[in-house]
């Protein structure tokens, strides 16, 4: 613990409330969360749907602003921003990897993974078709540089965004449930690469309701009606890696 | 976001739909290539009525005995007797603004020249009405002022009564035809001119000294008209001022009496034929410009197809950084793309189309810079305005929603 205190920190939330306006009700999808994340940490964040944890990800993610309280991602406050600034922060700042991949059709995948370089505009063409090829090599996809987004399995399809999520270098990574439409040895390997990640130190949150994923990550934090009811830290984690050579090649 | 990334991924955007893409793009093709053949067509027919209209003299002014009620009864102007010799050397004497003159008065009727005969006009004028509506003698010459003053037999065939008198091909100079009874010594050829825009053949005609249509053929104290040059074309209505007042003094007309003469100029009757088929071109371009907006409404149906389509890529983009700004511009070039790249292929198929026309159908045609510059122009600014929604509308989504979208 001691050793996580001196570290950075790279998220501060602040008693973050976000309300709704459904109609003439009110929903209250936050009610008061707060807790810091470090440099180097891989925080799982659980809870089951309505728990608030979409709206949680969103705020973490600069895409939504809390209605109170205040949100620091690596030391800048977020909730005063306007749409552009949070663009701007989002671009520089966060990698996200979604359930679905979200990748462009018929797109290779280095200009895929150039995405997020091309909102840049400090960065050449030379360094963003650079970055990509090595980011791609990182997730293990050195071979398929240039295959379109839909010639590939769903694993592939997650390492390319994984790629694009590192491709800016962010201070975090957000995944919402970055394993959930892959078959459990895929998701394994995935898990395998979050965790290879994390050893690098990077500092991910990986949003999930599959409980499981918890005993791999450094830091489990459970929701449930807009509220935080569990923050463990787990001095035991589990190595994917194990789990998915155990697992037969061809599952079907 | 600098431009050429925006650029890079509305091409590639484009890339993905190539079908898609081209036949949004035919709409702007088809109506830009109509309009620069339809105002090729019209500005074609102008050029060429004002080429024929100049060829007959466009600094021409004609002047007609005009109305004279005679107990309640309008006169056919030719019966008219308001004009007379007197006037035409007044108006010749007098003007300064004109360049040439010559008195008119024809008479029609048989020519006879042995066995052939034909039925034509002997147009009785003075020697300058061959500068006025430009025409030449090629054989012989034409008579002379002492010609005139002695009221000569003497005549001035034109080629289609050289052929219908000489069809062995006689040469007619110094031979004698009869008009009527009075035989007349044939001492030039005028040059051929064909037919005229209204289908008159400007060639059956003889030219006889006015005087002796006056004195020997009808017996007339009256001419049937006057044609006069102006000197300068643009000074046209200066000149017929002139005219005006001369012809007033001359007729001595009290400022209340209306003018017992008309006068009509060349300029006149080029306006109104020229207004004519501005009115045909504006009407042509204007349901070519219809066509043009059909594609411009092609385009924006298209891009909010293609909006609707990419939410989850828009919701994407954003979330990984793009502002709203990036994604707007993105739609609007993509829509400025598709309509200045059909635009040019719109030029392309206007002039292939404009050079089908006038091989194929032989009508005049003449395609202007303007129209082309003009056309061009309108489908940018087309692409700007129907590409502007769909991109607003994109710029506007919630990357949250956008990126769940299904």
């Amino acid at each position: 613990m001691s050793k996580e205190i001196i570290r950075k920190e790279i998220i501060r939330l602040d008693n973050l409330k976000r309300y709704f306006k459904v109609g003439n009700e009110t929903v209250k999808a936050l009610r008061g969360v707060s807790f810091t994340i470090h440099e180097g940490e891989f925080v799982t964040i659980m809870g089951t749907s309505g728990s608030g944890k979409s709206t949680l990800l969103n705020t973490l993610g600069c895409l939504d602003t809390p209605t109170s309280g205040e949100y620091y991602l690596d030391g800048i406050a977020v909730r005063g921003m306007g749409k552009n600034e949070r663009a701007r922060i989002r671009n520089r700042k966060i990698g996200f990897i979604f359930q679905n991949y979200n990748l462009l059709p018929k797109t290779t995948s280095v200009e895929n993974v150039e995405l997020p370089l091309l909102y840049n505009p400090k960065i050449s063409a030379r360094e963003r078709a650079e970055r990509a090829v090595r980011c791609l090599q990182e997730v293990g996809l050195g071979e398929r540089l240039y295959h379109k987004s839909n010639q590939m399995s769903g694993g592939q399809q997650q390492r390319v965004a994984i790629a694009r999520a590192l491709v800016n270098d962010p201070v975090i990574i957000l995944a919402d449930e970055a394993t959930g439409n892959l078959d459990t040895r895929t998701s394994f390997s995935i898990l395998t690469l979050f965790q290879r990640l994390h050893r690098e130190g990077r500092t991910i949150i990986f949003v999930t309701h599959n409980p499981e994923i918890a005993q791999y990550s450094s830091r489990n934090i459970t929701l449930r009606d807009g509220r935080i009811v569990g923050d463990e830290y787990n001095d035991n984690i589990m190595s994917a890696e194990e789990v998915y050579r155990s697992l037969p090649e061809d599952n079907d | 976001m600098n431009i050429s990334n925006l650029l890079k991924i509305a091409l590639k955007a484009l890339n993905n739909n190539k079908l898609r893409c081209f036949l949004t793009m035919l709409g702007v093709i088809i109506g830009v290539g109509a309009v620069i053949a339809m105002l090729a067509i019209g500005q074609g027919s102008k050029n060429s009525i004002k080429a024929q209209i100049s060829e007959m003299g466009s600094n021409m002014i004609m002047i007609f005995p005009g109305t004279e009620q005679r107990g309640g009864v309008r006169q056919s102007s030719s019966d008219m007797q308001t004009l007379k010799p007197s006037d035409y050397e007044a108006i010749a004497s007098q003007a300064e603004t004109i360049a040439n003159i010559t008195p008119t008065v024809s008479s029609s009727g048989q020519w006879v020249y042995g066995n052939n005969n034909y039925p034509s006009q002997a147009q009785g004028v003075n020697s300058q009405y061959l500068a006025i509506r430009q025409r030449s003698v090629a054989e012989g010459e034409m008579f002379t002022e002492h010609e005139i003053k002695s009221a000569a037999k003497v005549c001035v065939l034109g080629r289609t009564l050289v052929e219908n008198l000489f069809p062995d091909g006689t040469d007619p100079i110094g031979k004698v035809v009869r008009f009527g009874q009075i035989p007349l010594t044939v001492i030039g050829v005028l040059d051929e001119k064909g037919y005229n825009t209204m289908g008159q053949d400007q060639d059956d005609l003889a030219l006889v000294p006015y005087t002796t249509v006056m004195k020997r053929i009808l017996a007339t104290d009256y001419l049937q008209g006057i044609q006069a040059s102006a000197a300068d074309e643009s000074q046209t209505d200066r000149t017929i001022a002139e005219i005006t007042d001369i012809l007033r003094t001359q007729h001595k007309l009290r400022d209340d009496e209306e003018n017992n003469f008309t006068i009509r100029s060349m300029q006149e009757l080029a306006e109104m034929i020229s207004s004519t088929s501005s009115m045909m071109t504006v009407l042509l371009a204007a349901v070519a410009g219809i066509s043009l907006l059909v594609g411009g409404i092609g385009i924006m149906n298209i891009m909010i197809v293609s909006v609707t389509e990419r939410t989850r890529e828009i919701g994407l983009r954003m979330s990984i950084g793009a502002t709203g700004r990036d994604i707007m511009m993105q739609f609007l070039i993509e829509a400025v793309i598709i309509s200045v790249t059909g635009g040019l292929l719109g030029i392309l198929l206007g002039a292939v189309s404009t050079w089908m026309i006038s091989i194929f159908a032989h009508w005049p045609v003449a395609i202007s810079s303007a129209s082309v510059i003009l056309s061009f122009m309108v489908c940018t600014v087309i692409g700007i305005i129907f590409g502007f929604y769909p991109a607003a509308k994109a710029s506007n989504l919630d990357p949250i929603e956008a990126i769940r979208y299904e």
